[in-house]
């Protein structure tokens, strides 16, 4: 049972699988393997839309996964496998889109929003800060309105015990 | 601290709101533009599905034609047949892709629903289908005389569809005739 189990293990780490959806891709190595499950991430299903050809079980997103595998085995690059594949059906098929005229806005959006945002807070804070101290007029004015208050506190205590 | 800054969020989000509301609806998620429009057809060596010929691409020539991809699984494809069947009759060449599918099967359905096709191209392991960025059949290209794609609509073909069309495949006859002229004057 032990040795059964050792030849088990020995097998496993002779080779590399990426199991995507059930099917086995082999691969000899471990690196390429990876570059698979990263690709079939990245690359989304036409069909459905939402997912990537990893998670789809659309039938062609099935035959997308053979043909990033096939033309790995082929030796093309991930490079050269994404275009492969956004020549037939388009820019849609990528989860990771390149900076071009027409993605301008997905790509700086955020970072000019944040810097909005960022120059909205230093110009409020830095409006806070600058408040003047009070002048002799205005101290004066807010001891009077304290002594008041302080008036008017005493004054109804008084009720509440009588 | 100026206060017209206070104002600049809800510009900010008025502005988002027009941009993304202008952008809700008027995408046809379906409908993803082919990368191959303006492009040759690409080339293939397939049966046909009659007679297990070979053909290439050099036999999508000539004559302007729709290309359109089918199967006997797929539901959508025999709403659209009786359509394609009339298209046929009114003069409009069509070539068939036989897209993942078994050719008697195939057989089987033309000869119970009529066959509008000139010829039909087998292709039981979708490789072509994959070439042409098929994603659902079924699928029409429009390809002109040289064999180039010049336009493709996913989903079924119907009076309403061919309408939105018919100048496109117009001018890719007019184009072929004048190339035919040219040549003539040649």
């Amino acid at each position: 049972m032990k040795l059964l189990f050792a030849i088990c293990l020995s097998l496993f780490s002779l080779s590399s699988f990426a199991v995507v959806n059930g099917h086995l891709y082999p691969f000899d190595n471990e690196v390429d393997k990876e570059r698979f499950d990263v690709l079939a991430e990245d690359l989304r299903c036409p069909k459905c839309q939402n997912q990537n050809l990893a998670d789809s079980y659309a039938p062609v997103a099935s035959d997308m996964r053979d043909k990033v595998y096939e033309l790995m085995v082929e030796g093309q690059s991930d490079d050269e496998i994404v275009t492969y594949l956004v020549d037939r059906y388009g820019d849609f098929v990528r989860y990771n889109p390149p900076v071009q005229e027409n993605t301008f806005f997905l790509w700086f959006a955020p970072g000019v929003m944040a810097f909005i945002a960022l120059f909205m807070i230093i110009s409020l804070t830095r409006g806070r800060k600058e408040s003047q101290p009070l002048s002799e007029e205005e101290k004066a004015k807010l001891a009077e309105l304290q002594a008041a208050r302080k008036q008017q506190s005493v004054e109804q205590s008084e009720k509440r015990d009588s | 601290m100026n206060r017209t800054m206070l104002f600049i969020p809800l510009i900010i989000f008025v502005v988002m709101a027009i941009f993304l509301g202008s952008g809700i609806g008027r995408e046809d998620k379906d409908v993803l533009p082919s990368p191959l429009i303006g492009k040759p057809f690409p080339q293939f060596i397939l049966q046909q599905v009659e007679t297990e010929r070979q053909l290439t691409q050099s036999d999508l020539q000539g004559k302007p034609m729709l290309v359109n991809v089918w199967a006997t699984w797929c539901p959508t494809c025999k709403a659209e047949h009786e359509f394609l069947n009339t298209l046929a009759a009114e003069g409009v060449r069509i070539i068939g892709i036989n897209y993942k599918d078994d050719d008697d099967e195939a057989k089987v359905w033309l000869r119970d629903y009529g066959n509008p096709y000139e010829f039909n191209i087998s292709d039981p392991k979708g490789k072509l289908g994959l070439e042409l960025g098929v994603y659902g059949a079924p699928e029409t290209f429009f390809v002109d005389g040289d064999g180039i794609i010049r336009a493709k609509h996913v989903g079924d073909l119907n009076l309403r569809v061919w309408q939105k069309y018919k100048g496109v495949f117009e001018q890719m006859k007019t184009h072929t005739a004048e190339a035919d002229l040219k040549e003539g004057v040649k």
